[in-house]
């Protein structure tokens, strides 16, 4: 190869890597351009939840984003509304105790149906699945009928019981249980735990990543639940949040700017949650990297 | 101090059967190792004696006492399984004192107790680490002490030493040898690996296909294979072996060359197999049971391995470490006479 060979050889690397440079960062962009609006659409609506917050009445039509008078009458009269109180409660209590139930009950089951053979338990496995091919709107009639039987119409119990346990908390937990290796649960039967405590003590913590996204999933799935709660509730004391909002607008008109306040009230706890049990799911990664 | 014993032990999953009548007789502080191939049964039956497969037929006694019903936990026995089985959200202090979690024992002398297996295993300065802060060596510890927390009268070992590198895992082999000598258990140790058996064991029980082969010491496994697969298994490189026929005087060997071989135990026309361990056949100038050609040289330092043609089997010969001999070199084989084992062809059984 001469000099001047080369030294062609050389610009025709550069421009060639300075192509692919360009190339690169095009692709770069696109992407970031994809995500810019992916970002935009999913936050879009929660900036208009809080601008109408702020808003009056006679503003809410307008769709500018900064209120020409910002106010927090909205919040004040929302607040101090003791309706609203209640049906936070109310989602409160329903929400923390179907998702302390889901994280028990389903885990219980998933771990069984994991660890133990037992004749049948392909068979229970799969009816459990299938429940996941049903859509609510086509249990509820039955869910009714059953909670109209028993009495449980228009009471915590009556909100709550369809969502205690859940098939696909059930399937998450068992797949999540397969990483357990045997070989732990074997070695506590030596030790003389018994079953329970083998499930408690060795299970338990080992797949605390997976409790804390089921949990997640869980609470925010009845937080804002609707249907359900809208069908077996009569009096407004027993109302959910979500239930409960609707009928700011019920009334006289739409009130929007009260139900975006409730929303943006009633996003606090979710926002709770996440950020308590986002920490597991990071940790719970974390180690499963370390593992050697 | 306990013993275990195996009555026609018999596992079956299903319609496959697994374990085709184990008998075995373990005295109280003995260490024995379970050898054989992958997929032999080795595991099937440390798990059987504690207690976490059940026991299809047969009976299983420690210490004198029928234990074929009775749960791992009253078994009295502690096993170290091959993945450790430590739990990684427990610190080291509580993996190694999870086995007393059932015990009668004060916070105090729990403690104490732990604070002893540790220090026997060195691992006083880590106990308030997480398993994923220690190396493979130490995680092994650990699974050793909280076997031993307990003071078991036997330990079963499922291959722990299968997940170590070599180096590591000679060190370990010492330390657990070491242990049971401080101790004096009985240990029940599985293994595949030939070396950890013979550099371990009191008695080493060879297993193939849920059968067992041979229950010997090293030495007489070794010296005295019971049928070839025990002299193949045992020993690297594994025994060469011949296959001929007992002609008049010598015998005739199946690729023509022939050899000769005391006869008084056998009978003319009958088909043996030679076995001769690459150790004992050595590479001579003059005198030899057979010559060949040799075809390949592996240099070992203090010795050479020289794999030789004869007349189109290869066998493996052991020729001086610092005169080797060269590929394609014409050399005599020679074994001492007390070297030489016979097997029967037919049944693969021994000729004593
Ligand atoms: N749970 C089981 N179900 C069916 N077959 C099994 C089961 N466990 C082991 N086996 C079979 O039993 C045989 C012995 O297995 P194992 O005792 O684990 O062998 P080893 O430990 O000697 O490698 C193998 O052929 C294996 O496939
Ligand atoms: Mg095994």
């Amino acid at each position: 190869m001469t000099a001047a060979d080369s030294l062609d050889h050389n610009s025709q690397m550069t421009s060639l890597r300075s192509a692919a440079k360009r190339k690169r960062s095009q692709a770069q962009f696109i992407r970031w351009l994809l995500l810019f609006t992916g970002g935009i659409a999913m936050v879009m609506p929660i900036i208009y939840m809080l601008s109408t917050s702020l808003k009056y009445p006679f503003e809410v039509y307008n769709l500018n984003l900064i209120p020409e008078e910002p106010t927090l009458d909205n919040y004040r009269y929302v607040l101090e509304d003791g309706r609203f109180f209640g049906w936070f409660t109310n989602s409160l209590v329903i929400a923390t105790v179907t998702t302390l139930c889901n994280v028990l009950f389903d885990s219980l089951v998933g771990y069984v149906l994991c660890k133990y053979t037992f004749p049948g338990r392909y068979i229970v496995f799969i009816a459990i699945l299938s429940t996941l091919m049903i859509p609510t709107e086509m249990l509820v009639i039955p869910w009714y009928l059953m909670s109209s039987a028993f009495g449980w119409l228009d009471t915590y119990w009556g909100i709550m019981f369809p969502g205690l346990m859940t098939a696909f908390g059930t399937f998450l937990m068992k797949q999540f249980f397969e990483t357990v290796p045997d070989d732990f649960l074997e070695a506590a039967r030596i030790d003389g735990l018994n079953e329970l405590q083998i499930w408690w003590t060795v299970a338990m913590p080992l797949v605390r990543p997976a409790l804390a996204a089921l949990a997640i999933f869980v609470f925010l799935g009845n937080w804002t639940a609707f249907i359900w709660p809208l069908i077996v509730t009569n009096s407004q004391e027993m109302y959910t949040l979500p239930v409960g909002l609707t009928t700011f607008s019920v009334e006289a008109q739409v009130e929007w700017e009260l139900i975006m306040t409730g929303a943006a009230i009633s996003t606090i706890p979710t926002l709770i949650v996440f950020l308590i049990f986002q920490r597991y799911i990071i940790r719970g990664v974390v180690m499963a990297g370390l593992k050697g | 101090m306990t013993t275990v014993v195996l009555k026609n032990l018999v596992k079956a999953y299903g319609n496959t059967q697994v374990l085709h009548g184990i008998d075995l007789e373990i005295k109280s502080g003995e260490f024995v190792v379970l050898v054989g191939p992958s997929g032999c049964g080795k595991s099937t039956t440390l798990r059987m004696i504690a207690g976490l497969e059940e026991v299809t037929s047969g009976e299983i006694q420690i210490g004198g006492n029928l234990v074929n019903d009775l749960e791992p936990k009253d078994r009295d026995i502690a096993m170290v399984f091959q993945n450790y089985a430590i739990y990684p959200h427990m610190t080291v202090r509580k993996n190694i004192g999870f086995g007393l979690r059932t015990s009668k024992l004060s916070k105090t002398e729990r403690d104490q107790r732990i604070d002893e297996v540790a220090a026997i295993l060195e691992l006083t300065n880590l106990l308030e680490r997480k398993p994923n802060q220690l190396s493979g060596g130490q995680r092994q510890r650990v699974a050793m002490g909280r076997a031993m927390v307990r003071n078991p009268s036997a330990f079963l070992f499922d291959e722990p030493l299968s997940n170590l590198d070599a180096q590591l895992r000679t060190q370990m082999r010492l330390e657990i040898k070491k242990l049971h000598q401080r101790v004096g258990n009985t240990i029940i140790f599985v293994t595949h690996d030939q070396v950890e058996a013979m550099t371990m064991a009191d008695r080493i029980v060879i297993m193939k296909d849920g059968v067992i082969q041979q229950v010997g010491t090293p030495l007489e496994v070794f010296y005295q294979p019971a049928n070839t697969f025990v002299a193949r298994f045992i020993g690297a490189p594994s025994m060469n072996m011949l296959n001929g026929e007992v002609g008049g005087e010598d015998l005739q060997l199946d690729n023509g060359t022939r050899m000769s071989v005391p006869l008084n135990k056998l009978s003319k026309g009958q088909k043996i197999t030679v076995g001769l361990r690459p150790d004992d056949l050595l590479v001579k100038e003059n005198e030899g049971l057979f010559s060949g050609k040799v075809s390949l040289v592996e240099p070992l330092g203090s010795d050479t391995l020289a794999y030789v043609d004869v007349n189109g089997t290869e066998v493996i010969a052991k020729a001086s470490g610092r005169f080797p001999p060269a590929i394609g070199d014409r050399v005599n084989l020679h074994s001492a006479a007390e070297n030489i084992h016979l097997f029967d062809s037919n049944t693969g059984e021994a000729i004593q």
